[in-house]
């Protein structure tokens, strides 16, 4: 029996097999896909997807795209599934292999509308450069083209006559993010991934977490494109645009522009915003101080009338600045909705703070002023849609685009980012902290409240801000911080599957946590459904959350409650946290969504 | 708050349905065969107590309900007719036949009459090739149908 020994030390069984005339030697157990990769041989795949760094996997073995030859087998074996075993001799790309991969694709391709052009995923499509690089120019096969409605929510677009039913949506809707709004329903050339009853989008629990669109590899999946509306309003002389862009953006933005993952373009992102046009480029990144205001202020009310002995008062304090699970547990748990904070997400906040404080600060009518956020996210979009975060029919946030639509805004708009200057943002909803860049992946907002309740409370200086033990990409995370001798108890989950567990811990009676941060998505915003697409690399999530926190380590002020313009906020206009004024603006309700079964007569 | 609709003592059964298969999504499509038989088709409702019950996503009962063509979410009419589609029955022309029952209710297979009369449906092989080609009308048994004799099994139903 042959051994390798593993990192820890602890020796494994291993096999020996010939992969294109390399003998090489894995553990037992390897699939001949991760073999090959070992070997550097790379075998195209189109089902098949491994975050590794997450642990999520996806692997129905549906599409036979990876399929190679073992030899002494009649039939060629996907390399997703199967795994390598002793003596093996596999050819990954002979002319039989290669025959084969191509048909398979052009069966895939003669159901498959061909308007590449006019596709949301043009040049960012796993099947369209997988046709590229097989080299297809003709499909031998003609047959019917399945014909499927489109399906359009307020954060989200189904295209179903694109689906090729890699099946990805549909593990990390139930796997991960065990949402289970979509199925593979029906029968051979009718089946299609949709939600029960083939109803839409916006009447299921779909949370518009967005990490659906994230893995779809086609244009199945895609975020409504909301790029001409900020576009006409940057064209409106009697409109003034305001914009915010979230923390998450600047460590991703870059990618879209061939820059490594985890370059941080803040500067730049500042300049293209005002090249494009905006008044006042602004930053999310203020509000997420203003959230930490709040929201900590909230857990140190909660928790000092807790400990007081009002048992009345719910611990533990929940986040709420991630709208995907603000829609998930009004579905899922609505009759825990007054657990979380009440503090809405920097997004509303920021939207509310412009067409109030700072409206009035310029002299403009709220009429007329338009904000645009930059979003890594895609229940943004429908969190801005919400009626309680409007006045008269006029929201705080007029539109919400992703990532990945500023940068088309930016390359439509013939500016070259890449060479350009670093800029600021303006002032005042310009300045933010190191605690607010944080949000932007998990573990973050909860150190940035730690940061500046840990400083109300005590009213000591802390020697350190920085949290190592409540940072990472661990599904599950906890850690105490000793509150000057109050131990103070933190969880951390992201991917609504982990926030599941710890809602039903909370709900059984068995939680011990005093507040818990969630986000929707794995990774935190920084993994968002708005993001640049990782096509199933999650190491560049690891050199975004990086990204993040060598912006926090680089900041002048690290937490939000010393951040001057919101000081200057407070005194100005809002008084202090949980203010009337803060609570009318800042602040707001949950609703229950579930279904309830009733009996009728 | 959507509500979902049944009534007490359907709930029950169909609580009970659940139970009697322990809870286990394992068993879903049992679940779901003896639920149609309770209900003679399954609704949304339906699906979705039992996707509580059995604590799967209801989409995921849905893909299976529109996977078998057994199931059917639309209720059968006062009187099922059912065309045996067996090869004997196929062979001397039952698919004419079905034509003739689906133009004159103007209906597909699958589907209910709008005054919740007729359904139509086909079935394998009942059994009795002698007589092909075989409809059923609810237990009522008609031999060597012609498309021209639809019309008057209709009528029967329709006096
Ligand atoms: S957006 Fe999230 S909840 Fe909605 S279908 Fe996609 S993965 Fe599921
Ligand atoms: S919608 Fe996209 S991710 Fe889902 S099965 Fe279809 S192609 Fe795959
Ligand atoms: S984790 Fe971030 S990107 Fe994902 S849904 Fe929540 S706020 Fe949006
Ligand atoms: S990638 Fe292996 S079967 Fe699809
Ligand atoms: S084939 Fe119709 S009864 Fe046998």
């Amino acid at each position: 029996m042959l051994f390798i020994s593993n990192n820890t030390g602890a020796k494994m069984e291993t096999v020996k097999i010939t992969i294109d005339n390399k003998v090489i030697e894995v553990a037992k157990g390897t699939t001949i896909l991760k073999a090959a990769k070992e070997a550097g041989i790379h075998i195209p795949t189109l089902c098949y997807l491994h975050l590794h760094d997450l642990n999520i996997e996806n692997k129905p073995a549906g599409c036979r795209i990876c399929v190679v030859e073992v030899e002494g087998r009649r039939n060629l074996a996907p390399a997703c599934v199967t795994e390598c075993l002793d003596g093996m001799v596999i050819n990954t790309h002979n002319i039989r292999v290669l025959n084969s991969r191509k048909t398979v694709l052009e069966l895939i391709l003669s159901d498959h509308p061909t308007d590449c052009l006019i596709c949301a995923k043009n040049g960012d499509c796993e099947l369209q450069t997988m046709a590229q690089e097989f080299g297809v120019r003709k499909i031998h096969y003609e047959g019917e083209q399945s014909t499927y409605r489109e399906d359009t929510s307020p954060a989200i677009i189904r295209d179903v006559d694109k689906c090729i039913m890699c099946r990805r949506c549909e593990m990390m809707c139930n796997e991960v993010q065990t949402v289970g709004v979509l199925s593979a329903v029906n029968r051979g050339f009718m089946s299609v991934v949709a939600p029960a009853f083939e109803m839409n989008l916006d009447h299921s629990e779909c949370t518009y977490c967005g990490q659906c669109v994230a893995v779809c590899p086609t244009g199945a999946l895609t975020e409504v494109d909301h790029t001409n509306q900020v576009i006409r309003a940057l064209a409106d002389p009697t409109k003034t645009v305001v914009v915010q862009t979230a923390p998450a953006v600047r460590a991703a933005l870059g990618e879209e522009f061939g820059m490594e993952p985890g370059t941080l373009v803040t500067g730049k992102l500042a300049a293209a915003l005002r090249r494009l046009g905006f008044n006042y480029v602004f930053d999310t990144d203020f509000a997420a101080d203003l959230t930490i205001m709040e929201e900590g202020t909230e857990l140190l009310d909660r928790l000092t009338r807790h400990l007081n002995g009002d048992k009345d008062v719910p611990l533990p304090i929940l986040t709420s600045c991630c709208p995907g699970w603000v829609n998930f547990f009004e579905h899922q748990f609505p009759d825990m909705r007054d657990i979380p904070s009440t503090a809405r997400s920097p997004q509303q906040m920021f939207g509310a703070i412009a067409k109030t404080y700072f409206a009035e600060k310029i002299g403009v009518k709220r009429d007329d002023m338009v904000v645009v956020s930059i979003m890594p996210c895609l229940a943004k979009k429908y969190e801005c849609q919400r009626e309680e975060f409007a006045t008269d029919g006029n929201p705080d946030v007029d539109f919400s685009i992703s990532t990945r639509e500023l940068a088309h805004l930016i390359k439509q708009s013939n500016i070259n980012f890449n060479d350009l200057e670093d800029e600021d943002f303006d002032n005042p909803l310009g300045e933010s902290t190191g605690a607010a860049v944080i949000f932007g992946t998990t573990g973050g907002v909860i150190e940035a409240a730690v940061r500046t309740a840990y400083e109300v409370h005590t009213g000591k200086k802390l020697e350190k801000v920085d949290f190592e033990e409540l940072r990472g990409m661990d599904f599950i995370r906890e850690a105490t911080i000793d509150f000057n001798g109050l131990p103070i108890r933190i969880g951390i989950a992201h991917g609504l599957g982990n926030a599941r567990k710890l809602l039903q811990d909370i709900k059984d009676g068995k939680s011990s946590f005093h507040a818990i941060e969630i986000m929707a998505c794995p990774g935190g915003c920084i993994g968002g459904g708005g993001q640049p697409l990782h096509h199933g690399d999650s190491s560049i999530l690891k050199a975004r959350q990086k990204a993040i926190y060598r912006e926090d380590a680089g900041k002048t002020i690290r937490k939000s409650h010393e951040n001057p313009y919101i000081i200057q906020l407070y005194e100005e206009f809002l008084g202090k946290p949980m203010s009337e004024k803060s609570h009318h603006l800042l602040h707001t309700h949950y609703f229950d969504k579930s279904k309830e079964i009733k009996v009728v007569e | 708050m959507a509500n979902i609709k049944l009534s007490a003592e359907k709930l029950d059964e169909l609580k009970a349905i659940c139970k009697s298969f322990k809870n286990d999504k394992g068993e879903l499509i049992n679940v779901l065969h003896k639920a149609q038989g309770l209900f003679g088709y399954l609704p949304a409702e339906v699906q979705e107590v039992i996707a509580k019950e059995l604590s799967v996503s209801v989409a995921h009962v849905y893909g299976v309900v529109s996977f078998y063509s057994f199931f059917t979410m639309l209720p059968k009419g006062e009187y099922p007719v059912s065309i045996c589609l067996g090869t004997a029955c196929y062979v001397r022309g039952a698919e004419k036949v079905i034509d003739e029952f689906k133009r004159i209710l103007n209906i597909n297979v699958g589907e209910t009459s709008p005054d919740g009369k007729f359904s139509l449906a086909c079935l394998r092989c009942v059994g009795a090739c002698g007589l092909a080609p075989v409809v059923l009308v609810g237990e009522k048994v008609y031999g060597r149908v012609a498309p021209d004799g639809v019309k008057d099994i209709v009528a029967e139903y329709t006096k």
